[in-house]
């Protein structure tokens, strides 16, 4: 369940990052800021139960691991994101969308596994 | 340091987080700023309430414009953040929101007398007289009192000449001058943003030099482009407006110099498209490259981030070496890791013109450490030989002397 919110804000996020690249209206840069900082927060929990499922596990170890690998990729790429899009106006891009896009498509990923099998008993 | 007619600036420099070195504050204890050899500096005022301008009347005596404009609100985390690390260099003395008059009747050099001369206004930052009228430019409005020479207090509450931009004041200081045949009054309206980051629906009627008629009150752009103009004053020789410029931040410590200016009618000095001329901001989109071409390139560049906030310019009672030229009240940066400013420098002209190199010529401000015992604003140069500073760190009025001078009470009685 703790997934959902990083996995519903970067996502958003890289939607507004596009409507800012397209239409160049701030404000849809500001939204960007504030999904990211939201799912940077959001991320920090699942984080964190992703790195106890690594060592909580009596299967395989390599499902909780790889597991964990791609939240904190996830993790790591929203936080310098979101650095990224604390800077004024277009200062922001493009980086700023080529993370939310990776970002994101993080976050699917951790989501598919997370959401199904051999993984869902990973995510709380 | 990029100071000079033609400073060289290097590319624009991106990063992850911005270079912030914010001095914390120290007390003066019993030391003074320093100064060059043959000048003095006394304090003539301390325990204001946020001092700013300062303006010197007919009879001698002093206006203190003292405030803080209200804060615009965040808009992103990073606002929150930089607002609370920013706060740690600022005085915590509540604004004042009002006129503190200074007098010294004896002419020794001390202010003994000091009343409130007006109160209850709206963060009042730039001072101007024509005649026998005050005019105050209060963060949201110009307003004027009617002046009898030798009053302590106004005669009753400000009349307002005009409305001006308020709306978020993001840079919320309102410079102000008068013309030199004192039919115009010059208002600096500063940028609603460091770089459009708050939308160009923002901006309108921003980052702009308004001329607003004394006498109607009818007003008009008088120049554009120019980010946040924090002084204005009158170069005495040839009448024309000056300007001190701050410029925007956040692309590398040595990017973009605050600038002295002239400011031409109907000129565009940049902002947001370009800096210095016409190097392009990449950060701004849509770009206007007629725009660009147009921007006209500062007159001095005085350094990145030094913050300039006072315009004063000389007479030669200031002495020979000072006589021609303008003093600027550098209150400091905070966008560097190697604070810049945080001193008053002097600029010196030939002919209506900047010439050569500008001279610190009062420093001290920052301490040994590294922090800040005060720093300066506005500057004003009194017509009697003597530079006035306001300091809104340490709340404190300075008075620089050339030593030489003689004492008020005597120079008036030779004139």
């Amino acid at each position: 369940m703790l997934l959902a919110f990083p996995l519903a804000l970067f996502t958003a996020a890289l939607l507004s990052d596009i409507a800012y690249a397209r239409s160049y209206h701030v404000q849809w840069a500001n939204f960007a800021s504030w999904l990211i900082a939201g799912g940077v927060l959001t991320g920090i929990p699942v984080l964190l139960w992703a790195l106890v499922g690594v060592f909580r596990r009596a299967d395989p170890g390599w499902t909780a691991g790889i597991y964990f690998a791609v939240v904190l990729a996830m993790w790591v790429a929203g936080f310098i994101n979101a650095l990224v899009h604390s800077r004024d106006a277009w200062g922001a891009m493009p980086q700023g969308l080529y993370l939310s896009v990776i970002t994101a498509l993080l976050a699917v990923i951790a989501a598919w596994m997370g959401y199904s099998r051999p993984w869902s008993r990973l995510v709380p | 340091m990029q100071r000079g007619a033609d400073p060289r600036l290097p590319p624009p420099r991106n990063s992850l987080l911005p270079e912030m070195t914010i001095p914390r504050p120290a007390s003066w204890g019993s030391d003074l700023p320093t100064v060059p050899s043959g000048f003095t500096i006394q304090a003539i005022a301390t325990d204001l309430m946020v001092p700013r301008q300062t303006l010197v009347l007919p009879n001698g005596d002093i206006l203190v414009a003292e405030g803080r404009g209200a804060s615009a609100p965040p808009l992103r985390v990073k606002d929150i953040i930089a607002g609370f690390i920013k706060g740690f260099g600022r005085s915590p003395v509540e604004s004042g929101n009002r006129l503190t008059l200074l007098r010294d009747a004896d002419g020794d050099g001390t202010y003994e007398v000091r009343t409130v001369f007006a109160e209850n206004l709206n963060a009042p930052y730039g001072l101007a007289m024509i005649g026998s009228t005050l005019y105050v430019a209060n963060q949201d409005a110009l307003v004027r009192f009617d002046y009898v020479e030798g009053q302590t207090s106004a005669s009753g509450p400000p009349v307002k000449v005009t409305d001006l931009p308020s709306a978020i004041n993001h840079h919320w200081t309102k410079a102000l001058t008068a013309s030199a045949d004192g039919r115009f009054l010059y208002v600096g309206i500063g940028s609603n943003s460091n770089i459009t980051e708050r939308g160009m629906e923002a901006e309108v009627d921003r980052a702009v030099v308004w001329q607003v008629d004394a006498q109607t009150g009818a007003r008009r752009d008088y120049a554009t482009g120019l980010r946040n103009p924090t002084a204005l004053a009158i170069e005495p020789g040839t009448g024309e407006l000056w300007a001190v410029v701050n410029e925007r931040d956040e692309i590398g410590p040595n990017l973009v110099p605050d600038y002295l200016t002239s400011v031409r009618e109907g000129g565009f000095y940049g902002w947001p498209y370009s800096y210095w001329g016409s190097h392009v901001d990449p950060r701004v989109q849509p770009q206007d490259p007629e725009r660009v071409a147009s921007a006209i390139q500062p007159a001095y560049a005085l350094g990145a981030h030094v913050a300039a906030l006072g315009l004063s310019f000389s007479t030669s009672a200031m002495g020979a070496q000072f006589a021609e030229g303008a003093f600027v009240g550098e209150h400091g940066s905070w966008n560097r890791r190697i604070p810049s400013g945080y001193k008053v420098t002097f600029v010196p002209f030939r002919d209506g013109r900047p010439s050569g190199e500008a001279i610190d010529i009062v420093t001290g401000f920052l301490n040994s450490q590294g922090n800040a015992r005060g720093r300066p604003v506005g500057v004003t140069v009194d017509p009697r030989g003597a530079l006035i500073i306001a300091d809104d760190l340490s709340n404190t009025v300075w008075r620089l002397t050339p030593a030489q001078a003689a004492p008020r009470a005597e120079r008036d009685s030779s004139q």
